[in-house]
């Protein structure tokens, strides 16, 4: 079995800092990381590679610098890594990014055809969850999103099987293969890095792709030309134009102070009060 | 840069909004959008439709007049058994050919594990642009002004479509308000077949199984929430919370902190990669009010912290502060409501 998975390289957002006066993103000092959401991708992808054999690629579109994300996922025991990088894709947007990244799959399809792709569920810095859909549309591939459990992979008979998570309840949907899955965060635990594939990574090449190794040709459809969006402005978010109203319990017993809460709650709020009655009431 | 609308784009007109229903209901989000839809359609000048798309057991006409009563003066209906359940490749197609067929300027989705699902094919199919997850829409010339927030609620970006149509948004629940329902209102419907048969479709769907404990989708929709932080330091502290709930008929919250450390279920998470809430109260013991957890909860109507520390950030944006040890004021507040309301709920039954 071949499977593919996206990863890509974000900023530790627990870590980021907003300039107080500038009002841009400190990014000095911050760590870069894995997207979290792609680990549960990359473990799901190891358990069928663990269960059927064959091989698991990680591949990542960014800076040269996004090489150290590729090496952890070889760390946790991926096969190899393929970094996607050129100027021309600065500046991308969901839809440029998925025009790259499946022209790549595609070009790593012939070197050895695809069964998977896997994607996280969304990254923590652009948020979109808009690229897994995106690469599976390029590709002509079936398309599972927030994927809770894989129930069955049957390979000979090309044919998956798994959970969906939707609003309200779960999908049991069938498909075939090749499928792209767009891994829900949570349902399962990242194993821990074995000595050998730590050492593995440290020596294993990372294969660096240029546009034209990934076989793109079309350059009005990557970067900044082939992204439909553009961003007019970035701002911080408005501080409120007044601050709560404070009461200290130290000042006043907690019985003063919670009775003094009720009563500015409900003659503010005069309809929250009636509400209230009538649902305790029902 | 791609900033000129070409001019066989300038046809387009129009203001739509994907109409997601499940089991007999339409999602709220998308009459919440629909409010946000008719305000651009006026500013625009522009009608407002919306769109339907599902199999024999849907009600669509039904799901139609109510559309009317929230703002749209159109709906654009898809009927086929194929449409019967959620799949990305039939309704990929119905939307797509809605699109090309009637050409709307602006399209707004959920962004719900549907609307996603179905917006992000939908765009790629289209070769537009889609913004995610916006908390503002905003008409600027005549294009459309998506603002989100960006890294966990740090930054907001302002982003706009400018030469591609339509300009697509996703929304999330709870994040505009629900606009008033006139069911004096009418408006016209448009049919178009899918076309499409049920071996053309690979995927199939086998089942749904519908969660077991509805509580916690309540979470979006409640009017009253009581969350506990990380300062309620133990998860048998964090019962107080419960037992305030239970007196004002509310919903639990938690912060991530909480959910992480086990102290209750991850789906009563509050915030960015939780849930987003409006309620008409939101009561907050031991919260810092981490902008990650502010964005999801801060169009509450009335906020209430709790919290040791009078420089936790939560008081820059509640409304009502109390200075104080949660463990402290907990039992006292719940005891105050209680006594409050025992006397009018007696009355009332
Ligand atoms: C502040 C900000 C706001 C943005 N808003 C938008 C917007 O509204 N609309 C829009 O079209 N673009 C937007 N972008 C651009 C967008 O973030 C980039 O196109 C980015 O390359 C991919 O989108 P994402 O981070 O949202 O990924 P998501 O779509 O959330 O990622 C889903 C999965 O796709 C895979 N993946 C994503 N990127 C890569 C990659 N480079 N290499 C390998 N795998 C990858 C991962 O498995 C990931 O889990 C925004 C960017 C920023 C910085
Ligand atoms: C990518 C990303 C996504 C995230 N998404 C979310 C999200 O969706 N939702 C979310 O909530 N968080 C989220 N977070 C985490 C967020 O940054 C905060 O870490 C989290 O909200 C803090 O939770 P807390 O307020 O419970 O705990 P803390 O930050 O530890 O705050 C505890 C507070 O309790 C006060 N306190 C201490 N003792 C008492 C006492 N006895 N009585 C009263 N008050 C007391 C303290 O003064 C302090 O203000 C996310 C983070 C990242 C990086």
């Amino acid at each position: 079995m071949h499977i593919v998975v996206c990863i890509k390289q974000v900023p530790d957002s627990a870590q980021i800092r907003v300039h107080p006066v500038t009002n841009t993103i400190m990014r000095q000092g911050v760590p870069a990381i894995v997207n979290p959401y792609d680990l549960f991708a990359l473990e799901e992808a190891l358990r069928l590679k663990d269960q059927f054999g064959g091989r698991v690629t990680v591949l990542c579109m960014g800076p040269p610098q996004a090489e150290d994300a590729l090496r952890k996922c070889i760390s946790f025991g991926a096969t190899d890594a393929i970094l996607v990088t050129d100027r021309s894709f600065a500046g991308a947007d969901t839809l440029a990014t998925s025009y790259a990244l499946a022209a790549a799959i595609r070009k790593i399809g012939q070197e050895q055809a695809v069964d998977l792709i896997f994607t996280g569920k969304q990254t923590i810095d652009g948020d979109t969850a808009q690229v897994g859909p995106g690469i599976a549309k390029r590709l002509g591939v079936n398309l599972l999103t927030y994927v809770s459990r894989i129930v069955e992979v049957d390979l000979d008979g090309r044919r998956i099987r798994v959970e969906r998570r939707a609003e309200g309840g779960v999908q049991l949907l069938e498909t075939t293969l090749p499928s792209l899955i767009t891994m829900l965060e949570g349902t399962n635990e990242m194993r821990f890095a074995t000595m050998a594939d730590m050492l593995r990574a440290g020596r294993c090449p990372v294969r660096r792709w240029n546009k034209d190794d990934a076989g793109i040709e079309d350059v009005s459809k990557i970067g900044l030309k082939g992204s439909p969006t553009v961003v007019s402005k970035v701002f911080g978010p408005t501080p409120r134009a007044t601050k709560a109203e404070m009461q200290v319990v130290a000042d006043s017993s907690v019985n003063d102070v919670c009775l003094n809460l009720l009563q500015k709650i409900f003659t503010t709020h005069p309809t929250l009060e009636e509400e209230t009655v009538e649902r305790l009431s029902a | 840069r791609n900033t000129e609308l070409p001019e066989h784009l300038k046809a387009y007109k129009g203001v739509w909004v994907f109409i997601e229903h499940d089991r007999g209901h339409v999602h709220s989000v998308s009459w919440e959008l629909m409010g946000e839809a008719r305000k651009l359609a006026d500013t625009l000048g522009v009608t407002v439709s919306g769109v339907l798309m599902g199999g024999p057991g849907d009600d669509l006409d039904r799901y139609a007049k109510e559309a009317y009563a929230y703002g749209a003066d159109r709906c654009y209906l898809v009927r086929d058994p194929v449409l019967q359940g959620y799949r990305n490749e039939p309704f990929t197609k119905g939307l797509t050919d809605l699109v090309n067929t009637y050409q709307p300027e602006i399209l707004l989705l959920g962004a719900t594990t549907m609307g996603r699902d179905l917006a992000g094919s939908v765009a790629t199919t289209l070769g537009t642009g889609l913004t995610a997850d916006c908390t503002e829409l905003r008409i600027d010339g005549r294009a459309l002004a998506a603002t989100r927030p960006t890294f966990g609620g740090s930054l907001l970006c302002t982003i706009m479509t400018l030469a591609y149509r339509p300009q697509m948004a996703t929304v999330r629940p709870r994040v505009m308000a629900m606009p008033r329902r006139d069911d004096t209102r009418s408006g016209d419907i448009v049919e178009m077949a899918l076309g499409m048969v049920e071996t053309d479709i690979v995927t199939k769907l086998l089942d749904f199984i519908p969660d077991a404990s509805r509580n916690t989708v309540n979470l979006a929709y409640a009017d009253i929430i009581v969350t506990g932080g990380k300062g309620l330091k133990t998860a048998e502290n964090f019962k107080l919370v419960w037992e305030l709930a239970r007196v004002l008929g509310a919903e639990v919250g938690a912060t991530r902190a909480v959910t992480q450390a086990g102290w209750t279920e991850t789906d009563r998470q509050v915030g960015q990669t939780g849930k987003t809430v409006r309620p008409k109260l939101y009561i907050a013991a031991g919260v810092s009010g981490a902008i990650q957890h502010r964005v999801g909860m801060e169009s509450s109507d009335c906020i209430v912290a709790i919290n040791t520390d009078p420089n936790a950030p939560i008081f820059d944006f509640a409304h009502h502060g109390i200075v104080g040890n949660a463990m402290q004021v907990l039992p006292v507040l719940t005891q105050t409501f209680r006594n409050h309301l025992a006397k009018r709920v007696r009355i009332a039954a």
